[in-house]
């Protein structure tokens, strides 16, 4: 049983949020007591997302042999036996790793740029950073490229803005060198607020250091010597490995007054987003970063000539800083051998909602919807049929699966009425219903406008309180109508990105699904059994066993019935909350 | 979070003018310094906009703005455990909405309130970045993913049994 020292093995567990959330820490530290007593040559490493959420919590154990098997859904109670076993005895478990098949399946139509060292180094580390080529750009950029060829490399590689918007980021930078004025700032906006995205937080967890090197180098570019990270307090894990990382790279003299000899000097600073998602759109950023309410202001003057405090300013967003190292490293050549005519590289995507395999993805642009469901994602999660897919979060839109070979590029997903976005994708089954998915976007854009433009504060309430008439059933045949009409003026009288894109999830749901709308007018019915003021439930009393846990449930007493025999649903009290469904282990309550 | 830095519903006004202090040195610190004010008293007090008004000699009515536009700043204490209920988009389609009554059933507080107990406060968030394990919800720091009404009603009698354990 016992191994030379020099066969070494090694155990990586994934300790981002969603790791941690679905117990990895637990699993760490079972590892770490139970390894400690064992006569093992095994070095226990935290890393951060590996990319396949829905396995979390996820380990790697890679031989002295350098073979890899990654373990899903580990549990504390499963360490034991993976040590006994694979460690110990050189056999894996085979029922608890993840199939070969599976694994090739899921990274065949990925391209990691972004990503790449995302799961695979600990972000804590500097050390491992550096041993993955980490600052080696910045060194190159320092010793022996001028400010205007690193513009210009950025500027053919053809990397475009990764926020949403998918402007060139080679030109803003140029702008910004141009500008005039001192100092001149470097913001990353990490302010990742839309619901259904965590690409940045997964960057920021995992890999630290390629978005500070970024920043660096995006500031030699310009001629700036601050730099803030704006990001969201909900992100305290990003937070704390961003600290972590920016104190060891100015120890190691990466960050602080002339680094490396350069002559080059330059401070980084964090700021935290106190909870306002208009805070995202640039302007109303810097006026949350100067200590204001975070309210968008008319362009131009644009950042690059006036931004933070009236200086010039270059505002990234964080997979763009991500791009910049490995783009300088490896050539604007390698980067734009990737995608299609007008958008090159890859792009990051939070794939999620009813997808089986749910997860952090890099896939090169031109990609399409369809391979990115299917062969990335493994197709729905529930096995019911796939019917569309929401891109962009509640800037962007529903793109219905008949157009699921539209390429994702920044022209494509425009064509279609969504936007690119910063990387949300919401798969969505035919338990998911049009009108409100649309109220739900329509919910957050309201409560999340500041308020300043009357169409975004106004228009946007007059589209929720129709949509909640139409979730209600007591729609009226011009709503529709009145609906797009009010998008449009919304779209066009709106100052920032927030009301101009607001209206897009209405405006493409109406135009591919306006038989849905019309259903939930007309017949007063919700064919995904979604919307509560259309649908009853009730118990099925041939399957009841009368066990009573949908009575315990339901949070208004709308279930009765003696133990062992059918209980009864009160019509008069219920919510239709759907509770007792969820429950009910037995399939023994109906929704019609 | 919230500890020793109040007393008989009184604040310490020290505390804060040492947060102000720290910060003003940088340009456009209110915000930061809201934010350590409320990680240290759990909440903004009213009393607190006027006193960091004066330290840093920015009008109170500026700093009410500023604290009433942000979502992250509270003008009210908290419960012990601060549930933070995920809205985003993926737990909205995986039962969020069934997440938040299952809540409000087992603790007692609805959406925006604290429990009669001051045990539990129950807020909304747009989204926690976990969509792969959604439906989700945050309780402190901790985030909580694939529940089910089962799963949560174990986790807060589990909260219940700890602060009953630890107050008997």
């Amino acid at each position: 049983m016992s191994l030379a020292k020099e066969e070494k093995w090694t155990i990586k567990i994934g300790l981002a949020s969603c790791g941690i959330a679905a117990g990895a820490r637990k699993v760490y530290d079972a590892f770490k007591t139970q390894l400690k007593d064992k006569s093992l040559n095994v070095e226990i490493k935290q890393t951060g997302c590996m990319g396949m959420c829905y396995n979390e919590a996820l380990i790697e154990i890679i031989s002295p042999q350098n073979e890899s098997t990654f373990y899903s859904k580990v549990t504390p109670d499963k360490v034991e036996r993976i040590i006994n076993e694979h460690i110990a005895r050189s056999t894996p478990v085979t029922e608890w790793a993840i199939p070969q098949k599976e694994l090739k399946g899921l990274m065949a139509k990925q391209k990691r740029v972004v990503l790449r060292n995302c799961g695979i180094i600990d972000p804590e580390s500097l050390e491992d950073y550096l041993a993955a080529a980490g600052y080696q750009a910045l060194e190159k950029v320092l010793n022996s490229m001028s400010p205007q060829e690193v513009i210009d490399e950025i500027t053919t590689s053809g990397l475009r803005g990764r926020g949403g918007a998918g402007f060139p980021t080679g030109i803003k930078w140029g702008f910004a060198r141009k500008a005039e004025g001192e100092p001149k700032y470097i913001v990353c906006n990490a302010d990742e607020g839309d619901p259904g995205a965590f690409m940045d937080r997964s960057v920021l967890e995992s890999d630290p250091h390629t978005v500070i090197e970024g920043m660096l180098i995006a500031g030699y570019a310009v001629g700036a010597s601050e730099g803030y990270f704006y990001i969201r307090a909900e992100y305290p894990l990003a937070i704390k490995r961003l600290e972590i990382a920016l104190a060891k790279a100015m120890e190691k003299g990466f960050i602080g007054e002339n680094i490396k000899g350069s002559g080059f000097s330059f401070n980084i600073k964090i700021r935290q987003g106190a909870g306002a998602f208009v805070c995202g759109e640039e302007t109303a950023l810097l006026m949350s970063i100067e200590g204001k309410r975070g309210m968008p202001r008319v362009r131009p003057p644009f950042p690059a000539n006036s931004g933070l405090w009236e200086k010039p300013t270059t505002i990234n967003n964080v997979e763009t800083l991500a791009n910049v190292a490995w783009i300088i490293l490896n050539g604007a050549g390698a980067f734009n051998s990737y995608g299609t005519e007008k958008s090159k590289g890859t792009k990051v995507f939070a794939l999620a909602g009813k997808v089986a395999h749910g997860g952090l993805i890099e896939v090169p642009m031109g990609i399409t919807l369809k391979e990115v469901v299917f062969d990335v994602g493994g197709g729905t999660s529930s096995g019911l049929e796939f019917k569309a897919i929401q891109i962009g979060g509640p800037s962007g839109g529903v793109i219905p699966a008949s157009m699921a070979d539209t390429q994702v590029d920044y022209e494509s997903v425009t064509k279609t009425g969504a936007i690119m976005g910063s990387g949300g994708l919401i798969v969505m089954d035919e338990s998911s219903c049009m009108v409100d998915i649309t109220k739900f976007f329509l919910n957050f854009t309201q409560e999340e406008s500041c308020g300043k433009c009357t169409f975004c504060r106004i228009g946007t309430l007059r589209m929720l309180e129709t949509l909640k008439r139409i979730a209600n059933g007591e729609g009226k045949e011009e709503d529709i109508e009145l609906l797009e009409e009010l998008a449009h003026n919304v779209k066009r009288a709106s100052l920032c990105g927030l009301g101009q894109t607001a209206p897009n999830p209405v405006l493409t749901t109406i135009k591919y699904f306006r038989d849905e709308y019309e259903e939930h007018i007309r017949d007063h019915k919700c064919r995904a059994k979604k919307c509560q003021a259309l649908i009853t439930y009730e118990v099925i009393s041939e399957k009841c066993p009368g066990c009573g846990v949908c009575a315990k449930y339901c949070p208004t007493k709308a279930i009765s019935g003696e133990r062992k025999k059918p209980f009864v649903i009160d019509q008069e009290k219920c919510i239709r909350c759907g509770l007792c469904m969820n429950v009910c282990r037995l399939g023994a309550i109906s929704v019609q | 979070m919230a500890d020793g830095s109040m007393t008989d519903g009184k604040i310490d006004f020290s505390v804060i003018d040492a947060i102000a202090r720290k910060h003003s040195v940088e340009r456009g610190a209110v915000i930061p310094i809201l934010q350590e004010v409320q990680d240290t008293l759990g909440y903004v007090p009213k009393a607190a906009i006027q006193r960091v008004a004066d330290d840093i000699d920015v009008p109170a009515s500026e700093i009410y703005g500023i604290v009433t536009f942000y979502a992250q700043f509270r003008l009210e204490p908290l419960g012990k455990y601060l549930i933070k209920v995920c809205h985003g988009t993926a737990c909205h389609l995986c039962g969020a909405e069934m997440v938040a009554d299952t809540i409000a059933q087992v603790t007692g507080a609805k959406e925006g309130a604290t429990s009669e107990d001051k045990l539990f406060t129950v807020e909304r968030v747009a989204c926690l970045g976990c969509c792969s394990l959604a439906p989700c919800i945050m309780i402190n720091s901790d985030t909580h993913g694939r529940l089910t009404p089962e799963s949560i009603d174990k986790t807060m009698q589990e909260i219940r049994k700890k602060e009953a354990a630890s107050a008997g």
